[in-house]
C-alpha cells in the first residue's frame, strides 16, 4: 500500500520549528519520498505558536491532508492545539514535564480558542490540562510517547562532559525531530547528513546538534515501543529538487534576465527579494558576471516607481509585494499602463481585508489586481498554481510584459510561498526570452515612441539610446509622448492601448491561458494555488470511480471568455473553488459567461485547503447533498 | 558636434503664466546641459506633477513626466539601472516636500549620483494657489481664504538632515548663477539638491519678484531698493567638507542649517553644503557587486537567440535531493 504520512511539529515562534521540519523533509526526500510541507505562523517574532506539517508519500502529492499521523510537541500549546488532529493509530511524542500544564497557563491563546478548548475537554469529562488532552487522544486510539526533553539534555551534557548543553533548550527542535526518526527507525546516517547540511554554515553548532540528534535518535530507538510503520529507502527519481515555495519565482526571475527588483518588506513577499539579493551575482554563459540589483525602498510606491524607472532604461524590472503594498502601487501602475511600460509585479497574496490575517493564506485580491488603478489601461493578470509552474510562468510574464508593453501582475499567495515541496528540477532549456519590440539601435532621426502601427504596439526605445529620445507623461499624449488633450488623438490613443487586450487573448497560446487538467460532467473551475489540493482530491475520487473535470484559469485578465466557454461546453455542473469569501473568479464567470457556477467551494479561514476537504465536498456534490455554497474550515 | 542651447529646446508650446519664474529655471537647465556638452541621448529630465512637471516637455532630452510626489522614485530607479545617464529630477515644493516628503528623505539616505531641483514658490499654482509646505506660518497669499496655519518646511535644512551631499539655493531671476549652480550640482558626485526660489506671479502676492529685489525697502541714502537676495559666494562662507572628520562635518552641517534660517531681510543663495566624502549609492553598490559600474543592469545581455544566458546550475544543484548542500 502506498505510504501517506503526515508529521507535524509545533512550538513557539523562534524555537526552530522550521529547522526541525527542514531536517525531516531532507531526510525523507533523500530516502526517495515526495514531500509536501506547509508552515503556519502568527504575525509575531517570538513566542506565538507556529507549526510545520510535512506530508510524505511514495506517490506524487501536491497538497496537505486532513489529520496528522505523528505530532511532536515540546510545548503545551502544541498539544492543546493539535492533539485532537492526530488520527487513530497515530503517534504523539511530547515533553513529559508539560503534563500538568493547564489551559489557563498558556498565555498566547486567543480567548475564543481557550473557551472552545475548555468546553471540548469538559464535554469529554477531561481536566483542562495537557494530560487531559492526551487522555482524550489515547481514547481516540493515538499512541502517546512521553520523554523529558530536559533530562535528555542533562544526560547528553554528562555524557559529553559539557555542562553548557544542559541548558540548551533551543535544541528541543532537533531532539524532537530526532526522537521521531528514531521511533520510525529511519537510517540514522540520513539524520546526521541532514543536520550537518542544515547547519553547514556553522561547524561547531552542527557538531553539537549532531550529538543531540544521535542521542535522541538512539533514545527513541531503544526506549520507545515501535509500531509496524516501515519506511523503505527508495530510488530517488532523477532530477528531484526540494524547494521552498518562493524559489519558483525567485529563480524564474534570475533566468528571465530580471536585473532590477525593488521592494518594501511585507509578508509573505519579502523572501523572494531576499533570495535575489543573496544570489545577486550571476553566472553568465560565455560572459562576464551579471547581477540583479535589489533595492529596498522606503515604501511600495517607491518600489514600483523605481522598477518603472529602471524598465525605461530597457532593463527587465520587477517588484514583489502583497495586498497592502499593491494597494499603494496603483497610481504608478496606471502610469505604467498609459506609458506602455513593461513591468512585472509579483503579487504574493495573503488574507485581507486591510492587514487582515497578515501571515495567513488567502486569494482575496484577484479583483483588486484586475481592477485597481486610475482610469482604463491594459494590463495582464496571470496566476500560477504551484511552485514549479511559478518558475516557468515567471519566465513567461516577463515575455508578456515585453511583447505587449504592459504591466503584468503575477498572482501567487502565502500557501505557495511557505510550502516546501519536492518537484522536478526546473528545466532551463524550456525557457525562452522574447523582448518584443525593444530596440537596440535607431538610425532614423524621426523616431516616435508611440507611433501608430498595425498591431497597435510601437517599437520601444530606452533611456540612453541614441536617436531614440522620447517623452513620457501620465497625461494623455501624442505619438512623441508630449501632453495632448486633443479629442481625436485621445480616441486614437485609447484605441491603441485598449485594443491590446484583444491582441493579448489572440497572441498568448491557449495552453498558457487555461489548463484543462481533466474532464467530467462535474467540472471545477479555479485559479492559483488551489491547483494542488484539487488535483489530489480528483485522484482520490478517481479511486472511487468518479471523474471530475478541472479547468485552471491562468490568464485572469484579459479574461479568456470564449476559450473558457469552449472548455466548459461538455460539462453539466460547474464548481467554483477559491480561497476567498465572495467567489471572485465566480463573479468573473458570471460576468463573462452569464452563468452562475452551480456550486462554490470557498475557504477564508486563512488556512490553505486540504485535498481531503475538497474530496469530501466534491463527494457531497456528486451525491447531490451539498449546499450551493460550501465553506471549508479545517486547520489550526 | 558642438551643442548649443537651442539644441536643448523643444517646440512644445510653453503654457506657463507670463512672468512665471519657471522660465528662468528651464533656460538655466538648457544652458547648463549645453555648457557641459552632455549628448542629448545621455541625459534625462524626470519631473513631477504641477506647473514644474511640464519642464521635461520643454527640454530636448529624454523626458519623463511622472506622478505627483514620485519623481525621485522613477529617477533613482533609472539612474541605478543605468549609471551612465545624467539625470536631473525636477518638481514643485508641494510635490517634493508635501506628498513626496518621504521619498525626499529616503533619497538623501541613498545619495544616488544625480540632481534634484525644487521649484519653490510656496503655493500650489496649478490647483489655484493653496498653501504649500514652504509657505510661512500666518501668511495669507492671494487665494487663501484664511492665513496659513502650518509651520513651513525648511528645504535646505531637511536636505542636510536627510543626507543630501550637495545642497544649494538659486533664484530663478538670476539665470547665470542658477546655470552655474546646476552645472556644479550635476558635476557633484552624489545626490545634489537645488532649492530654487521662483516667484509665482499669479498666486503668491507676498514673495514676489519685487519683494525679492527689495522694492519695498528703499535705502534712505542711495534711494535704491535693498535686495533681499545675496550670494554666499560673495561672503567668506565655505560650504565644503574637506576632511573625513566628524568635527568639521558637524560644523559644516550646522552652519548650513543656521544659514538656511535667514529670511525676510537677508536671503542667501549659492552652495550651502557640499560633501563628496560620503560615498554615493553607486559606489556602495560596487562594494557588493564589483563590476556594477562596468556592467550595470542596463548594459547586461540576458539572452542569445531567444535563450537565456544566465546559468542557474549552481543554484539548482544546491537544491538537488541527491546531494547534500555542503558537498
Amino acid at each position: 500500500m502506498a505510504t501517506d504520512f503526515t508529521w507535524m511539529i509545533g512550538g513557539p515562534q523562534g524555537s526552530g520549528v522550521e529547522t526541525a521540519a527542514n531536517i525531516f523533509s531532507q531526510v525523507f526526500s533523500k530516502m526517495g519520498y515526495q514531500i509536501f510541507g506547509k508552515r503556519e505562523y502568527y504575525s509575531n517574532i517570538k513566542g506565538e505558536h507556529s507549526y510545520f506539517a510535512v506530508r510524505i508519500s511514495d506517490e506524487k502529492i501536491r497538497s496537505s491532508v486532513k489529520g496528522t499521523n505523528m505530532l511532536i510537541a515540546f510545548d503545551a500549546e502544541t498539544i492543546f492545539r493539535h492533539a485532537d488532529d492526530v488520527l487513530e493509530n497515530g503517534i504523539i511524542i511530547y515533553d513529559s514535564t508539560l503534563e500538568n500544564m493547564r489551559v489557563s497557563d498558556v498565555i498566547t491563546f486567543e480567548n475564543d480558542f481557550k473557551d472552545r478548548l475548555e468546553n471540548l475537554l469538559k464535554s469529554k469529562n477531561k481536566e483542562a490540562t495537557v494530560k487531559g488532552m492526551l487522555d482524550l487522544a489515547s481514547e481516540n486510539g493515538v499512541k502517546v510517547h512521553s520523554v523529558s526533553f530536559r533530562s535528555l539534555l542533562t544526560e547528553l551534557s554528562e555524557k559529553l562532559e559539557n555542562p553548557r548543553i544542559k541548558n540548551m533548550s533551543r535544541m528541543f527542535n532537533v531532539l524532537g525531530v530526532s526522537l521521531s526518526l528514531g521511533l520510525l527507525m529511519i537510517p540514522s546516517e540520513k539524520l546526521t547528513d541532514s543536520v550537518n547540511s542544515i547547519f553547514s554554515k556553522k561547524k561547531p553548532i552542527a557538531e553539537i546538534n549532531v550529538s543531540a540528534a544521535n542521542f535522541a535518535y538512539n533514545y527513541a530507538a531503544a526506549k520507545f515501543e515501535h509500531n509496524n510503520l516501515k519506511f523503505a529507502t527508495k530510488d530517488i527519481q532523477d532530477n528531484t529538487i526540494l524547494v521552498q515555495g518562493y524559489y519558483g519565482t525567485s529563480i524564474g526571475k534570475i533566468i528571465s534576465g530580471c536585473r532590477f527588483q525593488s521592494y518594501y518588506p511585507i509578508t509573505p513577499a519579502t523572501d523572494e527579494s531576499n533570495f535575489l539579493e543573496t544570489n545577486e551575482i550571476l553566472e553568465i554563459n560565455e560572459g562576464r558576471p551579471g547581477s540583479t540589483l535589489v533595492v529596498q525602498t522606503e515604501d511600495e510606491i517607491s518600489a514600483i516607481g523605481m522598477a518603472i524607472g529602471s524598465s525605461l532604461t530597457g532593463v527587465r524590472s520587477a517588484t514583489c509585494t502583497s495586498g497592502p503594498g499593491f494597494a499603494l502601487m496603483t497610481e504608478c501602475l496606471s502610469w505604467a499602463g498609459i506609458n506602455e511600460v513593461p513591468v512585472v509585479i509579483t503579487f504574493y497574496q495573503r488574507s485581507g481585508p486591510s492587514t487582515g490575517l497578515p501571515t495567513r493564506h488567502g486569494q482575496d485580491d484577484l479583483l483588486c489586481a484586475i481592477n485597481s488603478g486610475v482610469g482604463e489601461f491594459p494590463r495582464i493578470v496571470y496566476a500560477s498554481g504551484n511552485v514549479s509552474d511559478s518558475f516557468y510562468d515567471t519566465t513567461q510574464v516577463f515575455n508578456y510584459a515585453d511583447i505587449f508593453q504592459v504591466p503584468v501582475i503575477h498572482m501567487l499567495d502565502k500557501f505557495i510561498a511557505s510550502s516546501v515541496t519536492t518537484c522536478e528540477r526546473f528545466d532551463e532549456t524550456k525557457v525562452n526570452i522574447d523582448r518584443g519590440k525593444l530596440l537596440e539601435e535607431i538610425t532614423s532621426d524621426n523616431y516616435n515612441r508611440f507611433a501608430h502601427t498595425e498591431d497597435g504596439i510601437s517599437p520601444r526605445s530606452k533611456l540612453g539610446l541614441e536617436n531614440g529620445i522620447f517623452w513620457n507623461t501620465g497625461d494623455e499624449s501624442d505619438t512623441q509622448g508630449h501632453i495632448s488633450e486633443d479629442p481625436v488623438n485621445r480616441v486614437e490613443k485609447m484605441d491603441k492601448r485598449q485594443s491590446r487586450l484583444g491582441y493579448i487573448l489572440e497572441k498568448i497560446p491557449e495552453s498558457e491561458q487555461i489548463i484543462q487538467h481533466s474532464e467530467g460532467d462535474f467540472c471545477i473551475v479555479s485559479w492559483g494555488s488551489t491547483q494542488g489540493p484539487i488535483l489530489d482530491a480528483i485522484e482520490m475520487l478517481k479511486n472511487d470511480g468518479i471523474d471530475i473535470g478541472f479547468i485552471e484559469i491562468k490568464l485572469l485578465h484579459p479574461f479568456p471568455k470564449e476559450l473558457l466557454k469552449k472548455h466548459l461546453s461538455n460539462s453539466k455542473t460547474i464548481i467554483n473553488v477559491e480561497a476567498n469569501y465572495d467567489g471572485q473568479l465566480g463573479s468573473l464567470i458570471r460576468q463573462n459567461l452569464e452563468k452562475d457556477p452551480d456550486y462554490y467551494i470557498l475557504k477564508f479561514t486563512g488556512r490553505p485547503m486540504t485535498c481531503t476537504e475538497i474530496y469530501d465536498t466534491l463527494k457531497k456534490i456528486t451525491n447531490n447533498n451539498a449546499q450551493k455554497r460550501e465553506v471549508l474550515t479545517y486547520g489550526a | 558636434m558642438v551643442l548649443k542651447v537651442g539644441d536643448f529646446k523643444t517646440d512644445v508650446h510653453n503654457d506657463w503664466c507670463p512672468g512665471c519664474g519657471d522660465f528662468g529655471i528651464v533656460n538655466a537647465i538648457q544652458m547648463a546641459l549645453a555648457e557641459m556638452e552632455i549628448p542629448r541621448h545621455q541625459s534625462a529630465i524626470f519631473s513631477g506633477i504641477g506647473c514644474s512637471g511640464k519642464t521635461s516637455h520643454f527640454i530636448n532630452v529624454f523626458g519623463v513626466h511622472t506622478l505627483h510626489g514620485r519623481v525621485l522614485t522613477f529617477a533613482q530607479g533609472a539612474k541605478i539601472a543605468n549609471p551612465n545617464l545624467e539625470i536631473i529630477a525636477v518638481g514643485g515644493d508641494g510635490d517634493g516636500l508635501g506628498i513626496g516628503a518621504g521619498h525626499f528623505v529616503a533619497a538623501g539616505r541613498r545619495n544616488v549620483d544625480m540632481t534634484y531641483i525644487i521649484f519653490d514658490n510656496a503655493v500650489y499654482g496649478l490647483t489655484k494657489g493653496q498653501a504649500s509646505p514652504t509657505l510661512k506660518l500666518g501668511e495669507k497669499t492671494k487665494s487663501l481664504p484664511t492665513p496659513n496655519i502650518n509651520y513651513n518646511v525648511n528645504p535646505i535644512g531637511l536636505a542636510i538632515a536627510s543626507g543630501f551631499t550637495f545642497v544649494a539655493r538659486g533664484y530663478s531671476y538670476d539665470v547665470r548663477q542658477l546655470k552655474d549652480l546646476i552645472v556644479a550640482a550635476v558635476r557633484h558626485k552624489g545626490l545634489a539638491f537645488l532649492d530654487v526660489l521662483q516667484p509665482c506671479p499669479t498666486y503668491n502676492d507676498i514673495n514676489t519678484r519685487d519683494w525679492f529685489s527689495g522694492e519695498d525697502r528703499i535705502d534712505e541714502t542711495t534711494k535704491k531698493p535693498m535686495p533681499r537676495i545675496y550670494k554666499l559666494e560673495d561672503t567668506d562662507y565655505d560650504p565644503v567638507v574637506h576632511y573625513s572628520d566628524e568635527t568639521e562635518l558637524n560644523q559644516k552641517k550646522t552652519q548650513a542649517i543656521v544659514k538656511s534660517l535667514e529670511w525676510d531681510s537677508k536671503i542667501p543663495t549659492g552652495i550651502f553644503y557640499k560633501n563628496e566624502l560620503i560615498t554615493p549609492f553607486t559606489r556602495r553598490l560596487t562594494d557588493k557587486i564589483p563590476n556594477y559600474l562596468e556592467n550595470p543592469s542596463a548594459l547586461q545581455k540576458i539572452s542569445r537567440d531567444g535563450k537565456s544566458i544566465t546559468n542557474i546550475d549552481k543554484i539548482l544543484d544546491s537544491l538537488n535531493v541527491e546531494k547534500t548542500k555542503n558537498e
